[in-house]
Protein backbone atom coordinates (compact mmCIF):
# COMPACT_ATOMS: atom_id res chain seq x y z
CA UNK A 1 0.00 0.00 0.00
CA UNK A 2 1.08 3.82 -0.63
CA UNK A 3 1.79 5.36 1.88
CA UNK A 4 -0.60 8.25 0.67
CA UNK A 5 -3.47 5.74 0.49
CA UNK A 6 -2.59 5.02 4.53
CA UNK A 7 -3.07 8.95 5.39
CA UNK A 8 -6.16 8.93 3.15
CA UNK A 9 -7.43 5.79 5.06
CA UNK A 10 -6.46 7.58 8.70
CA UNK A 11 -8.06 10.85 7.56
CA UNK A 12 -11.37 8.89 6.18
CA UNK A 13 -11.57 7.18 9.60
CA UNK A 14 -11.09 10.78 11.86
CA UNK A 15 -14.00 11.97 9.08
CA UNK A 16 -15.87 9.47 10.16
CA UNK A 17 -15.13 9.71 13.67
CA UNK A 18 -16.36 13.19 13.77
CA UNK A 19 -19.12 12.96 11.71
CA UNK A 20 -20.85 10.28 14.14
CA UNK A 21 -19.74 12.57 17.33
CA UNK A 22 -21.61 15.92 15.36
CA UNK A 23 -24.85 13.64 14.13
CA UNK A 24 -25.12 11.60 18.19
CA UNK A 25 -24.06 13.94 20.71
CA UNK A 26 -26.58 16.11 22.55
CA UNK A 27 -24.13 18.94 24.22
CA UNK A 28 -23.39 21.89 21.06
CA UNK A 29 -19.85 21.93 22.29
CA UNK A 30 -19.31 18.18 21.50
CA UNK A 31 -20.86 18.39 18.20
CA UNK A 32 -18.05 21.85 17.44
CA UNK A 33 -15.73 19.41 18.57
CA UNK A 34 -16.80 16.64 15.72
CA UNK A 35 -17.03 19.57 13.26
CA UNK A 36 -13.39 20.65 14.49
CA UNK A 37 -12.50 17.10 13.94
CA UNK A 38 -13.97 17.02 10.62
CA UNK A 39 -11.99 20.08 9.67
CA UNK A 40 -9.05 18.75 10.83
CA UNK A 41 -9.29 15.02 8.49
CA UNK A 42 -9.56 17.53 5.50
CA UNK A 43 -6.46 19.48 6.47
CA UNK A 44 -4.65 16.03 6.47
CA UNK A 45 -6.04 15.05 3.20
CA UNK A 46 -4.75 18.47 1.87
CA UNK A 47 -1.41 18.40 3.34
CA UNK A 48 -0.96 14.21 2.16
CA UNK A 49 -1.97 15.20 -1.55
CA UNK A 50 0.71 18.33 -1.45
CA UNK A 51 3.29 15.85 -0.04
CA UNK A 52 2.66 13.17 -2.65
CA UNK A 53 1.30 15.52 -5.29
CA UNK A 54 3.46 16.47 -8.69
CA UNK A 55 4.32 19.92 -7.75
CA UNK A 56 4.93 20.00 -3.94
CA UNK A 57 7.02 23.41 -4.26
CA UNK A 58 3.79 25.04 -5.64
CA UNK A 59 2.59 25.02 -2.23
CA UNK A 60 -1.13 24.92 -3.25
CA UNK A 61 -2.47 21.99 -0.92
CA UNK A 62 0.30 23.59 1.85
CA UNK A 63 -1.51 26.95 1.86
CA UNK A 64 -4.82 25.87 1.13
CA UNK A 65 -4.31 23.58 4.37
CA UNK A 66 -3.31 26.94 6.27
CA UNK A 67 -5.95 29.15 5.27
CA UNK A 68 -8.29 26.23 6.53
CA UNK A 69 -6.71 26.49 9.61
CA UNK A 70 -7.42 30.11 10.40
CA UNK A 71 -10.87 29.77 8.87
CA UNK A 72 -11.38 26.51 11.39
CA UNK A 73 -9.94 28.67 14.43
CA UNK A 74 -13.23 31.61 13.46
CA UNK A 75 -15.57 28.94 13.16
CA UNK A 76 -14.83 27.72 16.56
CA UNK A 77 -14.36 31.03 18.28
CA UNK A 78 -17.92 31.94 16.53
CA UNK A 79 -19.48 28.67 17.21
CA UNK A 80 -18.25 28.70 21.24
CA UNK A 81 -19.39 32.34 21.75
CA UNK A 82 -22.85 30.98 20.31
CA UNK A 83 -23.00 28.04 22.76
CA UNK A 84 -22.33 30.44 25.65
CA UNK A 85 -25.43 32.25 24.74
CA UNK A 86 -27.51 30.15 24.16
CA UNK A 87 -26.88 28.51 27.47
CA UNK A 88 -27.28 32.33 29.25
CA UNK A 89 -30.66 32.28 27.47
CA UNK A 90 -32.14 28.84 27.79
CA UNK A 91 -29.53 27.49 30.77
CA UNK A 92 -28.73 23.85 28.37
CA UNK A 93 -26.36 23.35 26.14
CA UNK A 94 -28.55 20.10 25.19
CA UNK A 95 -29.53 19.96 21.37
CA UNK A 96 -32.31 18.19 21.85
CA UNK A 97 -33.75 20.43 23.92
CA UNK A 98 -33.20 23.26 21.65
CA UNK A 99 -36.52 23.28 19.26
CA UNK A 100 -37.06 26.82 18.59
CA UNK A 101 -34.80 29.94 17.29
CA UNK A 102 -37.09 32.19 19.45
CA UNK A 103 -36.23 32.88 23.13
CA UNK B 1 5.05 3.14 5.90
CA UNK B 2 7.18 3.11 8.83
CA UNK B 3 6.07 2.23 12.32
CA UNK B 4 5.91 5.96 13.48
CA UNK B 5 2.64 6.10 11.27
CA UNK B 6 1.12 3.57 12.96
CA UNK B 7 1.91 4.55 15.64
CA UNK B 8 0.65 8.03 15.87
CA UNK B 9 -2.28 7.22 13.53
CA UNK B 10 -3.27 5.03 16.27
CA UNK B 11 -3.15 7.45 19.26
CA UNK B 12 -4.60 9.86 16.73
CA UNK B 13 -7.76 7.74 16.17
CA UNK B 14 -7.78 6.52 19.88
CA UNK B 15 -8.07 10.52 20.85
CA UNK B 16 -10.91 11.15 18.27
CA UNK B 17 -13.09 8.02 19.61
CA UNK B 18 -12.41 8.86 22.97
CA UNK B 19 -13.61 12.41 22.40
CA UNK B 20 -16.65 11.20 20.64
CA UNK B 21 -17.52 8.48 23.65
CA UNK B 22 -16.05 9.45 26.57
CA UNK B 23 -19.22 10.60 29.43
CA UNK B 24 -17.32 13.48 31.24
CA UNK B 25 -17.26 16.76 28.36
CA UNK B 26 -13.60 17.67 30.43
CA UNK B 27 -12.62 14.83 29.51
CA UNK B 28 -13.90 14.83 25.54
CA UNK B 29 -11.87 18.35 25.67
CA UNK B 30 -8.74 16.55 26.80
CA UNK B 31 -9.20 13.35 24.43
CA UNK B 32 -9.60 15.97 21.64
CA UNK B 33 -6.38 17.79 22.19
CA UNK B 34 -4.57 14.30 22.37
CA UNK B 35 -6.18 13.99 18.54
CA UNK B 36 -5.16 17.59 17.25
CA UNK B 37 -1.45 16.28 18.70
CA UNK B 38 -1.67 13.31 16.54
CA UNK B 39 -2.75 15.22 13.68
CA UNK B 40 0.13 17.97 13.99
CA UNK B 41 2.20 14.84 14.27
CA UNK B 42 1.18 13.28 10.84
CA UNK B 43 1.56 16.63 9.54
CA UNK B 44 4.91 17.29 10.53
CA UNK B 45 5.57 13.24 9.60
CA UNK B 46 4.57 14.27 5.76
CA UNK B 47 7.38 16.99 5.61
CA UNK B 48 4.75 20.18 6.40
CA UNK B 49 6.59 21.36 9.46
CA UNK B 50 4.75 24.82 9.27
CA UNK B 51 1.21 23.34 8.58
CA UNK B 52 2.18 21.03 11.63
CA UNK B 53 3.31 23.85 14.12
CA UNK B 54 0.49 26.28 13.22
CA UNK B 55 -1.83 22.93 13.89
CA UNK B 56 -0.30 22.99 17.92
CA UNK B 57 -0.63 26.53 18.21
CA UNK B 58 -4.16 27.24 16.95
CA UNK B 59 -5.64 23.81 17.89
CA UNK B 60 -3.84 22.89 20.67
CA UNK B 61 -3.40 26.24 21.81
CA UNK B 62 -6.06 28.01 20.95
CA UNK B 63 -9.29 26.01 20.34
CA UNK B 64 -8.81 23.46 22.93
CA UNK B 65 -7.72 26.37 25.79
CA UNK B 66 -12.11 27.64 24.12
CA UNK B 67 -13.54 24.46 24.11
CA UNK B 68 -12.41 23.99 28.14
CA UNK B 69 -13.36 28.06 29.26
CA UNK B 70 -16.69 26.85 27.09
CA UNK B 71 -17.57 23.72 28.99
CA UNK B 72 -16.65 25.53 31.89
CA UNK B 73 -18.67 28.41 31.39
CA UNK B 74 -22.02 26.44 30.54
CA UNK B 75 -21.21 23.72 33.03
CA UNK B 76 -21.13 21.30 30.03
CA UNK B 77 -19.14 18.30 32.41
CA UNK B 78 -22.12 17.28 34.38
CA UNK B 79 -23.87 13.94 32.38
CA UNK B 80 -27.56 14.82 31.28
CA UNK B 81 -30.53 12.29 32.51
CA UNK B 82 -30.68 11.38 29.23
CA UNK B 83 -27.68 10.21 28.46
CA UNK B 84 -24.85 12.08 26.23
CA UNK B 85 -26.28 10.75 22.95
CA UNK B 86 -28.79 12.11 21.30
CA UNK B 87 -32.26 10.22 20.60
CA UNK B 88 -31.20 9.73 16.89
CA UNK B 89 -27.52 8.16 17.65
CA UNK B 90 -28.44 4.97 15.55
CA UNK B 91 -29.24 7.19 12.28
CA UNK B 92 -26.49 9.44 13.43
CA UNK B 93 -24.11 6.26 13.56
CA UNK B 94 -25.43 4.45 10.40
CA UNK B 95 -24.50 7.69 8.13
CA UNK B 96 -20.84 8.10 9.87
CA UNK B 97 -20.16 4.39 8.94
CA UNK B 98 -21.54 4.88 5.30
CA UNK B 99 -19.58 8.16 4.65
CA UNK B 100 -16.49 6.27 5.99
CA UNK B 101 -17.45 2.99 3.84
CA UNK B 102 -17.80 5.24 0.64
CA UNK B 103 -14.53 7.09 1.46
CA UNK B 104 -12.42 3.77 2.45
CA UNK B 105 -14.16 1.68 -0.63
CA UNK B 106 -12.76 4.97 -2.98
CA UNK B 107 -9.66 4.95 -1.13
CA UNK B 108 -8.92 1.18 -1.34
CA UNK B 109 -10.18 1.39 -5.21
CA UNK B 110 -7.32 3.49 -6.50
CA UNK B 111 -4.47 2.63 -3.61
CA UNK B 112 -2.53 0.69 -6.52
CA UNK B 113 -2.17 3.60 -8.46
CA UNK B 114 -1.65 6.69 -6.19
CA UNK B 115 2.22 7.77 -6.32
CA UNK B 116 4.75 5.91 -4.35
CA UNK B 117 7.12 7.35 -2.18
CA UNK B 118 9.21 10.70 -3.46
CA UNK B 119 11.74 12.87 -2.30
CA UNK B 120 10.54 15.13 0.57
CA UNK B 121 9.69 18.50 -0.98
CA UNK B 122 12.28 20.68 0.67
CA UNK B 123 9.96 23.68 1.41
CA UNK B 124 11.14 26.53 4.04
CA UNK B 125 9.07 29.02 5.94
CA UNK B 126 11.13 31.88 3.88
CA UNK B 127 9.35 30.12 0.62
CA UNK B 128 6.04 29.92 2.68
CA UNK B 129 6.42 33.54 3.56
CA UNK B 130 7.08 34.72 0.30
CA UNK B 131 3.78 32.85 -1.16
CA UNK B 132 1.82 34.51 1.23
CA UNK B 133 2.93 38.01 0.41
CA UNK B 134 3.39 37.52 -3.23
CA UNK B 135 0.64 34.84 -4.97
CA UNK B 136 -1.36 34.39 -2.03
CA UNK B 137 -1.40 37.89 -0.12
CA UNK B 138 -5.69 38.28 -1.32
CA UNK B 139 -6.53 35.17 0.73
CA UNK B 140 -3.99 36.45 3.18
CA UNK B 141 -6.03 39.70 3.43
CA UNK B 142 -9.29 37.75 3.48
CA UNK B 143 -8.46 35.85 6.24
CA UNK B 144 -7.24 38.38 8.33
CA UNK B 145 -10.42 40.79 7.66
CA UNK B 146 -12.61 37.04 8.50
CA UNK B 147 -10.80 36.59 11.45
CA UNK B 148 -11.35 40.07 13.00
CA UNK B 149 -14.39 40.21 12.02
CA UNK B 150 -15.51 36.58 13.94
CA UNK B 151 -13.61 37.45 16.81
CA UNK B 152 -15.50 40.91 17.29
CA UNK B 153 -18.79 38.93 16.48
CA UNK B 154 -17.64 35.78 18.86
CA UNK B 155 -17.26 38.87 21.65
CA UNK B 156 -20.73 40.76 20.59
CA UNK B 157 -22.27 37.20 20.87
CA UNK B 158 -21.12 36.02 24.16
CA UNK B 159 -21.35 39.35 25.51
CA UNK B 160 -23.42 39.82 28.88
CA UNK B 161 -26.49 42.12 28.21
CA UNK B 162 -27.01 44.16 31.05
CA UNK B 163 -30.14 45.99 30.27
CA UNK B 164 -33.18 44.10 29.15
CA UNK B 165 -33.03 41.01 31.14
Amino acid sequence: MSPLAGYLLVAALIFAIGLAGALTRRNAILVLIGIELMLNAANLNLIAFWRYGPHPEALTGMMFAIFSIAVAAAEAAVGLGLVISIHRHAKTTDLDEMNRMKG
Amino acid sequence: MGIAFYLVSVLTVAGGLAAVLLKNTVHCALAVTTAFAGLALLFLQLDAQFAGFAQILVYIGAVAILVVFAILLTRGSETPKGGVFSKTWLAGLAVAAAIFAVLGWAVLQVAGSLPQQNAAPAVTVNQIGEALMGRYVLPLEIIALLLTAALIGAVIVAMHEKEGD
